[in-house]
């Protein structure tokens, strides 16, 4: 890392520990991979929590999935999806012998992308917030928001609205690293760091802004969409 | 330091292709959500997800073109993962088919 802060513009970095440029990359991919995997299994703890409850309250489930604002979530998976393509182009920017200007130009894309996503989610939290679908003691209270929508099954809609803020909560705060990341990255381009011949730290994170991505592939359907086909003949408000 | 560097680059119509794909799957995704195919609701839901996670790992991720050792890492995460939910699940989703 020291060597990296001190490299010159444009300049090929080896560590003194690797053979050649094409091992020092296979090692980063290898040892972001590895990190990944802790990631994926972080994740995979609260999945298999949802496994579990949605398997012994598949009604409380369903009622309270309808209960998510799915355009706006929707909007949010064509948003990431956006975000991953700009992504790729600005590592294949940096592949290609691309300007560093044309690099900033797709982080930058990717960055608006990455902030409108979290702009749209802040106004979903809200109007949980607004509606008192805030997992805790009011939840349940008989007078409640939740109580006359959920009715026998409030209960049991409080665990699924519990994992909707951790899992989506979690997402969201890997976004919020990302969008932190993203902005180093931007400062790397604009030093020169990333060239044909060692982009690995742009491809890495990459790597990492893409995986956030899929785990919302998985989220979507899986959170906002078990309602749409019961009452009200399919669709939100 | 000579280091003979072979990158794959992915032509960038390949992107717009995978972009293309992802964006239609998001709509059948929610096109399929609509349809009450009672217990097939999910599996239709995440074969489709699925699909889509296959699309960004093997293409934006690249790992379509990275070595053998990368790739056994992707499939071990995935294997340790269904390995979590297996065992746990042999017990959660499995209780009461017994009758006791």
């Amino acid at each position: 890392m020291s060597q990296q802060a001190h490299a010159a513009p444009g300049a090929v970095r080896l560590a003194h520990h690797f053979d050649d440029l094409q091992q020092q990359h296979e090692s980063a991919q290898l040892g972001m991979w590895a990190f990944m995997l802790t990631e994926i299994m972080f994740f995979g703890g609260l999945f298999l929590c949802y496994i579990i409850y949605r398997n012994l309250y598949p009604e409380a489930w369903q009622l309270a999935s309808h209960q998510l604002n799915v355009l706006m979530g929707g909007i949010n998976t064509a948003v990431l999806i956006c975000s991953s393509l700009t992504m790729a182009l600005a590592i294949r920017t940096a592949q290609t012998g691309g300007g560093r200007i044309t690099q900033i130009a797709w982080l930058a894309l990717t960055l608006v992308f990455g902030m409108t996503f979290l702009v749209i989610k802040y106004f979903e939290y809200a109007e949980k917030f607004k509606h008192g679908l805030i997992p805790g003691p009011s939840f349940i209270d008989p007078s409640g928001h939740a109580a006359s929508v959920f009715g026998g099954e409030v209960r049991h809609a409080r665990i699924f609205f519990s994992l909707y803020f951790m899992m989506t909560g979690l997402h969201a705060f890997h976004m919020i690293v990302g969008i932190g990341l993203m902005l180093w990255m931007m400062r790397c381009s604009w030093k020169g760091y990333f060239t044909p011949k060692n982009y690995d730290g742009l491809e890495m994170f990459g790597l990492y802004w893409h995986f956030v991505d899929v785990v919302w592939i998985f989220l979507f359907p899986l959170l906002y969409l078990l309602g749409a086909h019961a009452a009200g003949g399919g669709g939100h408000h | 330091m000579s280091g003979e560097h072979k990158h794959h680059v992915v032509p960038i119509t390949h992107y717009i292709g995978v972009f293309v794909a992802l964006i239609v799957l998001t709509g059948a995704t929610y096109w399929t959500a609509l349809m009450d195919l009672g217990p097939l609701n999910t599996p239709v839901a995440m074969t489709i997800a699925i699909v889509k996670a296959l699309l960004v790992v093997l293409i934006f991720m690249h790992v379509k073109y990275s070595n053998k050792l990368v790739q056994t890492m992707v499939v071990a995460s995935v294997l340790w993962l269904l390995i979590m939910f297996a065992f746990t699940g042999q017990d959660y989703l499995t209780r009461g088919w017994l009758g006791n």
